[in-house]
């Protein structure tokens, strides 16, 4: 099959969309305790809500399958809106400041109001816009070359942390887990947490697709897209907020997981090439089914006991990431 | 027609051209020379209504340029940049962003501007390469294809920025015989050059610029006869004629 032809990627879409779903179940049915699929279905039939295996699926395992969907998902699209809008490879949540600036704002909101748990979403959107607006300007005053994007975006998430750690060292009690927080990871993720976030990154999901083609458009660089009738100024504005809005909304469940938003965009570029309006939605899902295996793996590994899912994804996705790094230049794929 | 009254602009404060009254011509080959830093891109830009000037009016046919809905400015002047990313596409994907300014809310492609992308495509002698990625392509190939999504832009006005510049002189060439058939569909062509003798044998009119203004506009013959170019970038110029005896060169020395 002709890559990039359109049966390609509807293959690659469908194929994707299985894995999920096979992703999905075993999510549910395995961790510390395994729950067979037909005791799974029989449980939430009956739907005691006093059964053992009833609260495990719908009070850890659901929210929990969820939360791993949603964060791998928002996490890859933030990514690879920012990668294509500041025409740079290197660009992620994570390193460019954003989910520094997310976790400020969640980790500012739990220590000083502590009963809000409602307004984590919003602060750390709100957290994450900060931070993606500073690097954008200060990047703009320095030329907006993209190694000016990148070196602003270290020091914004440099600094940024070092505001997170000190809210941290004097309240330390701050974040339930600290470590936690800092890793990321979907431990004690409740549905209540995870709804108002849900919609978050689902609404900016779908304007980011509505909006894919303009972002090929705004790829040429800002004068052949101006001269080809684009509003730059305005749609970089937006695709801004909608990375606050993803990668916001994930950081206030997740924690400061940062991996994902960086290669899943790269895999799904290799997968299926440039044309954002295919990988978005490729990045959407290759982001969900790595998380969920990460976290699967986070949970089975040293069971009982549960690491991070952080770190699993750091382990798996660091040597990857530098086998594609080398890949890629044997093939010239970065310059 | 698009005209230029009183445009003074510049970047960040900085008046780079200042007080420009010109005219460009319908269905001719304007170029823009000059030493470096002197303002010709700006000029380009400006006219292109890329960057907003300080001060002064353009008007394009009865309408002042600003007060055109960006949209629909994109339907009638194309730019090409000297400058561009090389988006990791297909020549055919590339081609088509040039109908973006027609698309609707769905952003899908219909049957007329599928069908100009492909003329496109054919006019340039892109058709072998049409599934090829941009990077696969050599420059001068990479240029044709740009020049191929202003084709599918369908404008009647076209900015060109050093369109040649970075070229052997083979697609050099090409590219300018191309611009002189861009001129035979009756399109208008705006082009910043840096080659004089490129600008002198394939251009209407010349516009030699100096420190931000314009120092003369008018034919190739009348612009090397009143010997400016000499004095702005103090070369001593002459015309040739070649064995041919019909084709006029011109080359530079030093004073």
């Amino acid at each position: 099959m002709n890559k990039n032809s359109k049966s390609y990627n509807v293959a690659v879409i469908a194929f994707l969309l299985v894995l999920l779903i096979i992703g999905v179940f075993m999510s549910i049915s395995i961790g510390s305790s395994k729950i067979a699929l037909s005791e799974i279905i029989r449980a939430m039939q009956q739907g005691d809500t006093s059964s053992k295996v009833y609260r495990i699926i719908s009070f850890v395992r659901i929210p929990r399958t969820l939360a791993a969907v949603l964060a791998g998902c928002a996490l890859s699209v933030s990514g690879a809106i920012l990668q294509s809008v500041l025409n740079n490879s290197l660009a992620s949540p994570s390193i460019i400041g954003v989910n520094s600036g997310a976790g400020l704002f969640s980790v500012l909101i739990a220590a000083f109001f502590p009963a809000s748990i409602y307004y984590t979403t919003i602060a750390a959107f709100i957290g994450a816009f900060v931070a993606v607006l500073l690097v954008y300007f200060i990047a703009k005053a320095t030329g907006a070359s993209r190694m000016a994007i990148v070196l602003s975006g270290v020091a914004v998430s440099s600094f940024i942390g070092a505001m997170t750690d000190t809210v941290l060292t004097l309240k330390p009690d701050a974040v339930m887990e600290r470590t936690a927080f800092l890793i990321g990871g979907f431990s004690g993720v409740t549905m209540n947490r995870l709804s108002f976030a849900a919609v978050f990154i689902v609404i900016a999901f779908f304007i980011a697709l509505i909006l894919s083609y303009d972002m090929n458009i705004l790829a040429l660089g800002d004068e052949s897209a101006k001269s080809l009738g684009l509003n730059v100024t305005k749609l970089r504005f937006i695709f801004l907020i909608l990375v606050a809005m993803l990668a916001g909304s994930a950081i206030s469940f997740a924690g400061l997981l940062g991996f994902v938003g960086l290669i899943i965009p790269h895999v799904s570029r290799i997968l299926v090439g440039y044309d954002n309006r295919i990988l978005i939605p490729v990045s959407a899902l290759l982001g969900s089914i790595f998380t969920l295996l990460c976290d699967l793996l986070a949970r089975v590994v040293f069971a009982p006991f549960e690491i991070p899912v952080g770190i699993i994804m750091s382990f798996l996705g660091g040597p990857f990431f530098i086998y594609l790094l080398i890949k890629g230049r044997r093939g010239q794929l970065y310059d | 027609m698009i005209k230029l009254k009183n445009i003074t602009a510049g970047y960040n404060k900085v008046e780079v051209i200042k007080n420009i009254n010109i005219e460009f011509e319908e269905g001719s080959i304007t170029s823009i020379i000059g030493k470096n830093g002197c303002g010709k891109t700006t000029l380009l830009k400006t006219s292109a209504n890329l960057l907003k000037p300080f001060k002064g009016e353009i008007r394009l046919g009865d309408k002042d340029i600003f007060s055109i809905p960006k949209r629909e400015l994109a339907k009638k002047l194309s730019f090409l940049p000297q400058l561009r990313a090389v988006p990791n596409i297909t020549v055919y994907n590339l081609v088509m962003h040039g109908r973006y300014p027609y698309l609707g809310f769905s952003r899908t492609p219909q049957k007329k501007d599928k069908e100009l992308v492909q003329k496109a495509i054919e006019d340039m002698g892109l058709n072998q390469y049409i599934n090829k990625n941009i990077y696969e392509l050599s420059g001068g190939q990479r240029q044709k294809v740009y020049i191929a999504m202003l084709l599918a832009q369908d404008t009647d006005i076209i900015f060109l920025d050093e369109p040649t510049t970075y070229l052997d002189i083979n697609q050099q060439l090409e590219i300018l015989e191309i611009i002189k058939r861009l001129k035979e569909m009756a399109k208008t062509i705006i082009m910043v050059v840096h080659d004089l003798n490129n600008a002198l044998s394939y251009s209407d009119k010349i516009c030699l610029m100096d420190r931000g203004e314009i120092v003369i506009c008018d034919t190739p013959q009348n612009v090397f006869e009143s010997r400016e170019i000499d004095r702005v970038f103090k070369v001593i110029s002459s015309q040739v004629t070649l064995d041919d005896k019909t084709t006029k060169q011109y080359v530079f020395n030093l004073k």
